[in-house]
């Protein structure tokens, strides 16, 4: 049986199995972020006017704003004016009308990464999910529109949402995550590129699962996600965000920004399966991810859940959070993240309890291994008025080696005696007697480790849509991959 | 099958087996009896490859092989099973499903068919009534939030699947009240075979009542003070382990 320190040396061997580069020609800005830069990206998109001003006005604050350094990561600050805000493959023009437009490269890339666009997969009976495919800036396919259509809803890119839906889009983009409201979301509400934009009318069940599949594969390009979730009075979806990137021995920036909108009697699930190159074993190259995310139950008795699978990147910043203004609204946030090598996440969540009966469950594992550092931090805030509010949280810690650290800073803020909130966490180390007892019952050290944490994650994968579930067992499987020697 | 040859073991710079000899062959079932902390454990985790151990000379002979340059795996696949005397909890993995990788990982190793989730479920529900293990404990995470005497059941119980050729049981009978005891004291005798070796660590008497040996070794300081038969566990009953010391 090997240690503990083995097994971590052998975790710095971790493959990425999507880090290669597709040979495309693209349209590139130059590096450099201006005013005319972002004219320029609201003129590519074909912009109404109130769009640009938007972005301008964010622009504006944004150069006033500081960079936070309060999360606890360390890495060279990105030069803002060294990388380009817009890249996207020469062969979209208009976006094509459908996969036979598509550069084949584009949908080899796809299938390699093993995303399925063609239809005809689906139809085989495999699974039920419709794509929205993002290339560095632009969507490069939505597949199963027709059909959502017929069901009312509306899953596309949000460049063409922009255009086609302006009516909802003006009323809801920027309502959860104001333009000023951190140094990131600024920065993206400039210069965002692309994205998916749902919206499912009222008492509709989204009849499908919907996914969108963000891949950066431009040199020196930022990617600047906007996603915007409308679930209108008694409407369901579960959605899907999956990520990744080429191996380079730069860092590229990626600063998302989503926003759900949960109304009335409204469900959204969403989940999230990370896997941005992380950088190699010694820490060079790799994506910074800095994300927010934030879900406003808006309405009465809505729900909301945020799960997460964070295995990719060089630095995490990311803290998806829950408004739960509506009476009896339900937040939830299940994360599981690995860091490996020299990975370092700062992750958690924030549940803002403001409406009566208001209820959320935190559950967030950690898994460390090499010399990466992890750190939850969440907070939760009960509001005046959030009469009989509860919360529970719980954030277990699993180190692999002793090299690597596990940092918990729960916050907690308490307005109103009635709400009630229960906290539990764990830190342990991956046991050496679990580890034989596995191997005296046959299985492979390299088993008995995978074993071992898919089992620590569980509480988190149940929480996964069927179809993806499996895809979070493989991806850290492969995270944990060479554990033996 | 097993032979040891003069094994010295150490623990923590501290030598817990100071030449340590024993012979046992396929057929034969061996209690080994001793005061606390003489090494019972001890010997059998550096039987199953459990490397807090540090084996300073000596020699351990299985089926042939060299026991010492085999990883735990492939000595479990060689047949040897140890049920442990305190089995640890495994968060979230389900008890089943650890059992059937471990049964697929030694069928692969012998060169037979993986066994598919029907197949297997038919051989677990039919060895869950050896012992009597409710059909609630296949589902649950492995050992979490057993009682004692669950989890000594859930060891014979994977025992009874995993079929081994050498079993070292490791007080198995301590936690178990007195019908438990009896049960599962009925699935290890099921379990004899004259293809199978059988090891049982205790302390009490009361369990040889039920499982006949057909040796007793009383282990002290380090070594196998004393070999006999049945009525060697009924002396040291009697007059406890002093008598075995006293008659060094
Ligand atoms: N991991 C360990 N570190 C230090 N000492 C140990 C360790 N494991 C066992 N020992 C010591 O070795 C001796 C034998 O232990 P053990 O084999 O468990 O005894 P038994 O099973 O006969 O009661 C005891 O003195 C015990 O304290
Ligand atoms: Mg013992």
């Amino acid at each position: 049986m090997a240690s503990n320190e083995e097994i971590q040396e052998q975790l710095g061997k971790r493959e990425y199995e999507a880090g290669f580069v597709t040979d495309i020609e693209s349209d590139t800005l130059p590096p450099g972020l201006n005013e005319d830069v972002i004219r320029h990206i609201s003129a590519i998109k074909q912009e109404p006017e109130w769009m640009l001003n938007w972005r301008l006005e964010a622009y504006r604050h944004w150069l006033t704003m500081k960079e936070p350094t309060w999360a606890a990561v360390d890495y060279t600050p990105t030069d803002y004016q060294a990388i380009s805000y817009y890249s996207a493959p020469k062969s979209k023009d208009d976006g094509p009308e459908s996969l036979d437009e598509v550069d084949p490269k584009l949908l080899e890339t796809y299938e390699k990464l093993g995303i399925p666009l063609r239809e005809q997969e689906f139809l085989a009976g495999v699974t039920n999910v419709a794509v929205d495919a993002v290339f560095d800036s632009v969507s490069v396919a939505t597949t199963f529109k027709s059909k959502l259509t017929e069901a009312g809803v509306i899953f596309c890119p949000i460049s063409e949402a922009i255009r086609d839906y302006p009516e909802l889009v003006k009323q809801y983009l920027g309502s959860v995550v104001p333009q000023k409201d951190n140094f990131f979301a600024a920065l993206n509400c400039a210069v965002f590129t692309d994205g998916s934009f749902v919206y499912i009318p009222k008492g509709v069940r989204c009849p499908m699962e919907l996914s969108t599949y963000f891949r950066i594969n431009a040199l020196n390009t930022g990617q600047f996600e906007r996603t915007l979730i409308i679930a209108d009075e008694g409407a369901y979806v579960s959605y899907l965000e999956g990520c990744t990137a080429p191996m380079r021995d730069e860092n590229q920036l990626h600063a998302a920004v989503v926003e759900l909108v949960i109304l009335d009697d409204a469900e959204i699930k969403y989940a999230t399966v990370q896997n941005w190159y992380p950088g190699d074993e010694n820490g060079v190259g790799g994506i910074y991810n800095f994300v927010t995310k934030r879900a406003d139950c808006r309405g009465d008795r809505a729900k909301v859940s945020w799960t997460q699978v964070e295995t990719g990147s060089a630095i995490t910043w990311k803290y998806p959070s829950c408004i739960l203004q509506g009476d009896e609204s339900v937040g939830k946030f299940f994360s599981v993240a690995v860091t490996t090598n020299c990975q370092q996440a700062d992750t958690g969540t924030k549940m803002i309890h403001l409406g009566k009966n208001t209820k959320s469950t935190i559950i967030s594992k950690g898994i460390s291994a090499g010399r990466a550092q992890q750190s939850y931090r969440g907070l939760v805030r009960m509001g005046k008025n959030a009469e009989n509010a509860r919360n529970y949280t719980q954030c277990d810690s699993l180190l692999l080696g002793d090299a690597c650290g596990a940092h918990t800073f729960p916050y907690v803020e308490v307005k109103n005696a009635t709400a009630t909130l229960e906290h539990e966490a764990t830190t342990s180390k991956i046991g050496d007697e679990q580890l034989f007892y596995c191997q005296q019952r046959g299985l492979s050290e390299e088993d008995a480790v995978n074993m071992i944490v898919n089992g620590f994650c569980k509480d988190v994968f149940d929480e996964l849509p069927m179809e993806f579930a499996v895809e979070a067992n493989r991806l850290i499987e492969i995270s944990l991959e060479g554990s033996v020697g | 099958m097993l032979v040891i040859k003069d094994l010295h073991v150490s623990v923590g710079g501290k030598e817990i087996l100071k030449g340590l000899n024993l012979t046992i062959n396929a057929g034969e079932v061996h209690a080994i009896m001793g005061p606390n902390g003489a090494g019972k454990s001890t010997l059998s985790n550096v039987i199953a490859g459990h490397d807090g151990y540090e084996v300073t000379s000596g020699s351990l002979t299985y089926k042939g092989e060299d026991l010492l340059a085999m990883k735990p795996e492939e000595r479990a696949w060689a047949g040897v099973f140890l049920a442990f005397q305190y089995p640890v909890e495994i968060p979230g993995v389900n008890n089943t499903y650890l059992l059937k990788a471990g049964v697929n990982a030694k069928r692969k190793h012998q060169g037979l068919t993986e066994l598919d989730a029907f197949d297997f479920m038919s051989v677990v529900k039919e060895k869950a009534k050896l012992v009597e293990l409710d059909a609630s404990f296949l589902s649950r995470s492995v050992n979490e939030g057993f009682s004692g005497g669950e989890k000594k059941r859930n060891e014979i119980f994977q025992m009874a699947v995993l079929e081994p050729d050498l079993a070292l049981l490791d007080e198995t009978d301590s936690g178990l009240d007195i019908d438990a005891l009896r049960i599962v004291a009925g699935g290890i005798n099921k379990l004899r075979s004259p293809d199978r070796a059988i090891v049982m660590i205790t302390h009490y008497q009361r369990l040889l009542d039920y499982i006949e040996p057909d040796f007793v070794h009383v282990l002290a300081e380090g070594k196998i003070q004393k070999t006999g038969d049945k009525s060697l566990a009924l002396k040291l009953e009697e007059h406890g382990y002093d008598w075995v010391k006293e008659n060094l």
